[in-house]
């Protein structure tokens, strides 16, 4: 067993425990602080299931970013697609054997690679372009399109430029998963590709990339608008308590705490 | 108050290009210590105010998932950056909604995030300090709470809930704002925003009573704290007095006469606004909110309907349930609370109104939607009744009615520009620029349709347009009351 075998096998540990323990607790956070009034923007749906329909318009069709701004639209939509994409084409280093459906997908999991560097380099120009976004931008949020878009293009170097030895790191990870280590082959272009995926593992719970959990958990989109048929109450509105019909003096509300 | 100019209204609207630091001057009359103590805030800047304030943050960040969710999950898309009407009129950069909330959110990435304690540069995060309260006093008095950025995320980040938590940060560390403050107090002691007591309120009632009965011969009540009428009105105090608001309130009442409904106001409760929200403070919030269900409870009503008010139909409609409900001591079969508007559009569909158009002949009228109504509430029963009903209830007043441009009304519209707690001449300047995109999407339907009446359901719309309209060159009597046309219209049937 290599050093190097050794350090991306923790590396990868690390990653993944971040990742998930860090997203865990952020949605944990996010479902147990109380919103103490009711804030839905209009016009807002009247049912649960309008509810639904609503989030699923707005994570998959990303409708307001529609009307705000197409460009932002088109460059974002086309990064995330192509991103979701992507993903599951990887899913083949990760299955065994592979899921017929990520077998079909393979091509166009090619074609989305570079859709997805498309799109960061549409959102990235406007960064520098529109003074107003321009102004809006801190260190921080050029450094995640670089991470991304130098994450697509390793990936894209590997399979036009420098191939690895793709079936030993397909062992490396279905080792890692069984916790049964298999040798990383040691391309250069591979260590940057994975090394660059596992820092945007770690950085994803403590960064804006919260905005993935974060969109289902945003009152203002989650709410029903049904203010006047149920008396909603969480937080420090549920000490508001009125007893019925008291006369005026005793008709206070009992604030606690 | 330093002289400004009007922006001029070009043919189409644009984006102004950043003009960092155009509105850097721009801040209200700070409150002194005599109309902080009332409302439970310390008279003056609070030693150690620094660490106050950023465990006020954490405390108010805990309490609230609107605020956790929306400071994490702001990507810098920069969708927001041209919808604030604030930056459309000023082209300071601080008056796009990102960069507004950044204010705070750097701020709460310093003390509160992994990112911010170790790398405060990279993520943009400042420490806690006079510059940057300075800064806070400054553009969290240039927001108007509209809601119209949240309606453009992809994350339904509502800045509102962040300029209200950074007003409250503030008063809790003794910088509060007079304008806001003051009106609070006044409610809190006398009962509305304007210090009217019970016997002048009943002279004004009078007043109108005789007006009324001048011009149309019929004998129109303005009963006040009359115990067992069906419905309390609740209504904002501008409408006893100022002009055109006045307008609405007889409109309210005729229509109430003329349906045979009875109806009272309330001396202990004469005030729809509720000033508390502007400064995000809830306990302020509910104690104000609280006088409503008590005088509806003195008086035995069984309904309660608010006026043409928009922050207060916000209040009313979303957060009263919650303030000072149950609302199980009112008739089951009405909305509690209902909304004037929705009580003359079921009169009127029911056919219990006779309404003559050409008592409005002269009129070519625009509706102008509230930003609270349109964003932080509803009418009727289904989502969009707050635009439907009061363009019907116009419709059936007078023959000539236009929209303006679809991407300047309905959820879209665009503030007054004197909504929040900024309908003070101390904001002036910010007041008239702010109302740059409203007055270039009127401007085109004044040409094009030759429109004269700009219909309103807000009190501070209605002040806001009054004042702002002479500006971009039109009358300042262009502005009126959405029942103020009723009033015109109504015709009284001999029972």
């Amino acid at each position: 067993m290599s050093a190097l075998t050794v350090l991306y096998a923790a590396l990868f540990y690390a990653a993944a425990a971040i990742l998930l323990g860090g997203v865990a607790y952020k949605c944990w956070l996010y479902a147990r602080t109380p919103q103490p009034l009711k804030i839905p923007i209009p016009p807002a749906p009247t049912t649960r299931r309008g509810v639904v329909l609503r989030l699923l318009m707005e994570v998959m069709l990303f409708r307001s970013l529609f009307r705000s701004s197409k460009w932002t639209w088109l460059f974002g939509w086309m990064f995330h697609v192509a991103l979701l994409a992507v993903l599951a084409r990887h899913l083949r280093y990760f299955t065994e054997p592979v899921w017929g459906w990520v077998a079909l997908i393979q091509p166009f999991g090619i074609y989305a690679g570079f859709a997805m560097l498309a799109g960061l380099g549409g959102l990235w120009a406007r960064r520098f372009l529109v003074d107003r976004v321009r102004y809006i931008s801190s260190p921080s949020d050029h450094l995640m399109l670089a991470l991304l878009a130098a994450i697509a293009a390793s990936g894209l170097a590997m399979k036009y430029l420098a191939h690895t030895d793709i079936v030993a790191l397909k062992a490396f990870f279905l080792g890692l998963m069984a916790f049964d280590w298999q040798p990383l082959p040691a391309d250069p272009v591979l260590l940057v590709h994975l090394a660059l995926v596992a820092a945007l593992m770690i950085v994803f719970p403590v960064s804006k990339l919260l905005h993935a959990p974060g969109v289902f958990f945003s009152p203002s989109l989650n709410q029903v608008d049904d203010a006047r048929e149920r008396r909603h109450a969480a937080g420090w509105s549920t000490k508001i308590v009125h007893v019925n019909r008291a006369p005026i003096g005793r008709a206070g509300p009992a604030q606690g705490g | 108050m330093a002289a400004f100019e009007t922006p001029p209204l070009g043919e189409y609207p644009v984006t102004p290009p950043v003009r960092a630091g155009a509105m850097a001057h721009s801040k209200p009359y700070v409150a002194k210590a005599d109309l902080q103590k009332p409302l439970g805030f310390p008279g003056e800047l609070v030693p150690g105010w620094e660490k106050v304030a950023v465990t006020k943050l954490g405390e108010l960040v805990s309490q609230s998932r609107a605020l956790q969710v929306f400071l994490d999950s702001c990507v810098k898309c920069g969708a927001c950056t041209d919808k604030c009407h604030y930056y459309l009129g000023t082209g300071d950069p601080k008056n796009m909604p990102v960069a507004r909330q950044d204010l705070l959110r750097s701020v709460y990435r310093r003390y509160y995030t992994v990112a911010g304690k170790y790398f405060p540069k990279l993520v943009g995060a400042r420490d806690m300090t006079k510059e940057v309260l300075d800064d806070w006093y400054g553009y969290f008095h240039q927001c108007s709470q509209c809601l119209r950025c949240s309606v453009f995320c992809p994350y339904g980040i509502d800045t509102a809930e962040i300029s209200m938590a950074a007003r409250d940060i503030m008063d809790s560390v003794g910088l509060g704002q007079k304008y806001s403050n003051e009106i609070i107090g006044k409610v809190h002691k006398i009962g509305n925003n304007l210090g009217l007591p019970g016997p002048a309120l009943r002279d004004t009632l009078d007043g109108l009573e005789e007006d009324v009965k001048e011009a149309t011969g019929a004998d129109v009540k303005f009963p006040l704290d009359e115990k067992g009428a069906e419905v309390l009105l609740i209504t904002p105090s501008a409408d006893f007095f100022a002009e055109p608001h006045v307008d609405g309130l007889i409109g309210y009442a005729k229509v109430f006469h003329a349906a045979g409904i009875s109806w009272t106001l309330s001396s202990h409760a004469s005030e729809a606004a509720n000033f508390s929200l502007f400064i995000g403070n809830h306990d302020n919030l509910q104690k104000v909110a609280e006088r409503i269900r008590e005088a509806a409870l003195e008086l035995g009503a069984k309904r309660i309907v608010v006026g043409e008010c928009g922050h207060a139909w916000r209040v009313a409609y979303s957060f009263w349930n919650t303030l000072i409900g149950p609302f199980d001591f009112l008739d089951a079969r009405y909305p509690a609370p209902q909304h004037i508007c929705e009580v003359t559009y079921d009169l009127i569909r029911r056919g219990a109104l006779t309404l003559d158009k050409s008592a409005n002949a002269d009129k070519v009228v625009t509706f102008h939607d509230s930003c609270n109504v349109s964003r932080g509430s509803r009418m009727g029963d289904v989502p969009g009744g707050q635009f439907t009903i009061p363009r019907e209830i116009i419709r059936a007043c007078v023959d000539r009615f236009v929209d303006m441009a679809p991407e300047t009304i309905g959820e879209a519209t665009f503030c007054c520009g004197g909504g929040g707690g900024l309908l003070t001449d101390d904001l002036l300047e910010l007041r008239v620029k702010g109302a740059l995109p409203r007055m270039q999407a009127l401007q085109q339907v004044v040409e094009e349709h030759g429109v004269n009446y700009l219909a309103a359901i807000c009190a501070i719309c209605k002040s806001q347009f009054t004042k702002v309209l002479p500006y971009y060159k039109h009358p300042m009597d262009m502005i009126g009351s959405v029942h103020g046309l009723v009033s015109n219209a109504i015709v009284f049937n001999r029972r």
